[in-house]
């Protein structure tokens, strides 16, 4: 597939505004100004592109959720928060190409007719927050942001807003929490973003792989976008693989190749002529896939009908010489640390989770450990927390579970049980007490 | 790369912090971003992480007073982030990202040689003030695992000799 994009990686030169419109960057802007918000939301929906950012969603439908007769002003906000384990896709887009970022933000703020867009990045970006900000003033300066836009009557600002290093203000409402000045808090939903979103107003957030996409929609049509890929699994996406490859790093292909061409071909197999043993498919949060399951297609449905999601194209690949034991518990540690701890299911399931995987690790699980996971997993999933951050740590952890039992019941068997006693009867919630000491 | 160091915390970071008319005007351009006072609150305690060093107490009431915050709600959000200083740190912060990635990739690795080069464990600073050892979650870079960030700066496709390099580089600046 030729890049798009990705197209501009490797150009000399390639983040400056001079060489962006060289290559036909800002006509997409252009073509939308010319032809009306609902023009533009109907040629999005048409393209079928969805979200890039994990759930999705329909981009255009996402757009379509915002009350048409609402006085405003409304808010456009592109998620750069990129920390779902394995994700390293928006940063790669804007070292290379931030106006490709820049106009897409700009088309979705018009087509939702909002006049202020944020990009919420995350506070570890420095560099990139950096990029972003000269590439808006170089569009500013070139009258393609600010007050009255090429003489169409639009006013357009956007504004780069750093977060500060927490895991959760990726989910949207958090995000919006936190841009409003305060704890990331996921909200309740309804009301959705699209009714009642950042400072009470109608709010769409849309992550920069699908805000990138856009101008490509209006330059090069519907039509094209959704002749790439799968009907309902359309366009180029980027995958962005790490761990036991060869060849690490952020591909971008079509939807619908399977994992097993995105490992073997474009990554050169796995390392050190070893085995895979097992992958996730869409970052950390995605329930993981053996080696078995490798010819899956690497799209929304085919990963949804596989029971796992393709989430942000995060693909972590792991050889025959890990200890699924030991992920586990290093994927427990990180989604207690990140719990923002509002549900308790959540807070003290993750803890509960890392403490018994600690546990096990240590060499003093015990025959009930793995059910004992299943069942707090249970009880974090599905609907049970306010947001999806429950399901993100259960759901791999019980398919850890379910798939590699075998190795963890080995694991417990060749265990040297503590007394009963000295083990933690209740979920620990404070600095690790270190087992059995 | 050049890694600048992080301020070094002084007298008036601990006790009564006043803003200057430097501080005042990027606190008024943050401010004309956003349609409330609330939400410059991070912006700005990141410009007082960079100009004081570390987020003491006394920045915590002068940030409060100026948008017309409570001292408690500030605090609430300053210790929900991972990354605003709650004490001095060294000039150096070696951020290693402990997360899967790059956890299979070498990152236990680099912390053991760290751990063993620095004499130091995670949370704790060198006794000169130069390094402080940080574990951190996944920094977005993990197909160059490992990934260490450093200051603001990232370090990628680590191995114990380069990271050894990085370092004495940076000692060597100081
Ligand atoms: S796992 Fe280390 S940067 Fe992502």
């Amino acid at each position: 597939m030729e890049p798009v994009l990705l197209r501009a990686r490797g150009v000399p030169g390639s983040r400056s505004i001079a060489t962006y419109l060289a290559a036909g960057g800002y006509e997409g802007w252009k073509r939308a100004l010319g032809l009306g918000p609902d023009a533009v939301v109907k040629e999005v929906l048409d393209s079928e592109l969805r979200g890039r950012g994990g759930a999705g969603f329909p981009t255009g439908r996402k757009w379509s959720f915002v009350p048409k007769d609402h006085p405003g002003p409304r808010y456009l906000v592109c998620n750069a928060d990129e920390s779902e384990p394995g994700t390293f896709k928006d940063r790669e887009i804007i070292e290379h190409d931030p106006h490709q970022v820049i106009e897409g933000i700009a088309i979705a703020s018009f087509a939702i007719k909002a006049n202020t867009a944020y990009i919420y990045i995350r506070g570890e970006f420095v560099r990139w927050a950096t990029i972003l900000e000269e590439a808006i003033g170089e569009a500013r300066a070139k009258g393609l942001l600010g007050t009255n836009v090429l003489g169409s009557g639009f006013d357009l600002d956007i504004w780069v807003h750093r977060g500060a290093g927490a895991y959760i203000c990726g989910e949207e409402t958090a995000l919006i929490e936190s841009l409003e000045g305060k704890r990331g808090f996921p909200r309740l939903k309804p009301p959705f973003p699209a009714v009642v979103g950042v400072f009470g107003k109608p709010t769409v957030v849309n992550n920069v792989e699908t805000l990138a996409c856009v101008p490509h929609i209006m330059t090069r049509g519907a039509a094209w976008f959704a002749s790439i890929g799968r009907p309902r699994n359309t366009g180029p996406k980027l995958f962005c693989v790490s761990g036991h490859v060869n060849r690490p790093g952020v591909y971008e292909l079509p939807l619908g190749v399977t994992f097993r061409e995105i490992i073997e071909e474009h990554c050169g197999g796995v390392r050190g002529g070893r085995k895979l043993k097992a992958f996730f498919p869409g970052g950390s949060s995605a329930p993981v896939m053996t080696a078995d399951e490798v010819d899956v297609k690497a799209d929304f449905d085919a990963c949804a009908e596989a029971q796992t999601m393709l989430g942000s194209g995060g693909v972590i690949v792991l050889d025959d010489s890990v200890d699924m034991v030991a992920v586990a518990d290093n994927i427990a540690h990180f989604y207690a640390h990140e719990s923002c701890g509002q549900c308790t299911p959540c807070r003290e399931g993750s803890d509960w989770c890392a403490d018994i995987l600690d546990r096990m690790a240590a060499g003093h699980g015990r025959a009930s450990d793995p059910d004992t996971l299943l069942r707090i997993c249970r009880f974090s999933s599905e609907g049970m927390t306010i947001c999806p951050l429950g399901d993100a740590y259960a759901l791999p952890l019980s398919s850890m579970v379910n798939k590699f039992r075998a190795e963890f019941e080995r694991r417990i068997a060749d265990a040297t049980p503590l007394p009963q006693k000295r083990l933690p009867v209740l979920p620990w919630t404070g600095p690790r007490p270190g087992f059995g000491i | 790369m050049t890694t600048r160091p992080l301020v070094v915390a002084t007298q008036e970071t601990t006790s009564d912090v006043k803003f200057d008319k430097t501080m005042e005007d990027r606190i008024a351009d943050v401010l004309r971003r956003y349609p409330t006072t609330r939400a410059a609150l991070l912006p700005v305690l990141w410009l007082c992480q960079e100009r004081f060093g570390w987020i003491s107490p006394g920045v915590i009431s002068a940030v409060a007073e100026r948008l017309g915050e409570s001292a408690a709600f500030v605090e609430g959000v300053v210790s929900f982030y991972t990354m605003y200083y709650t004490s001095p740190p060294a000039r150096y912060v070696l951020q290693v990202c402990t997360t899967l990635s790059c956890s299979v990739c070498g990152g236990r690795e680099l912390v053991d040689h760290l751990t063993a080069k620095l004499g130091i464990g995670f949370g704790e600073k060198t006794p000169d003030g130069s390094f402080q050892l940080v574990g951190v979650q996944c920094l977005g870079a993990c197909g160059n695992a490992p990934v260490i960030q450093i200051n603001d700066d990232y370090y990628e496709d680590l191995t114990p000799k380069k990271l050894d390099a990085v370092l004495d580089d940076l000692k060597g600046r100081r």
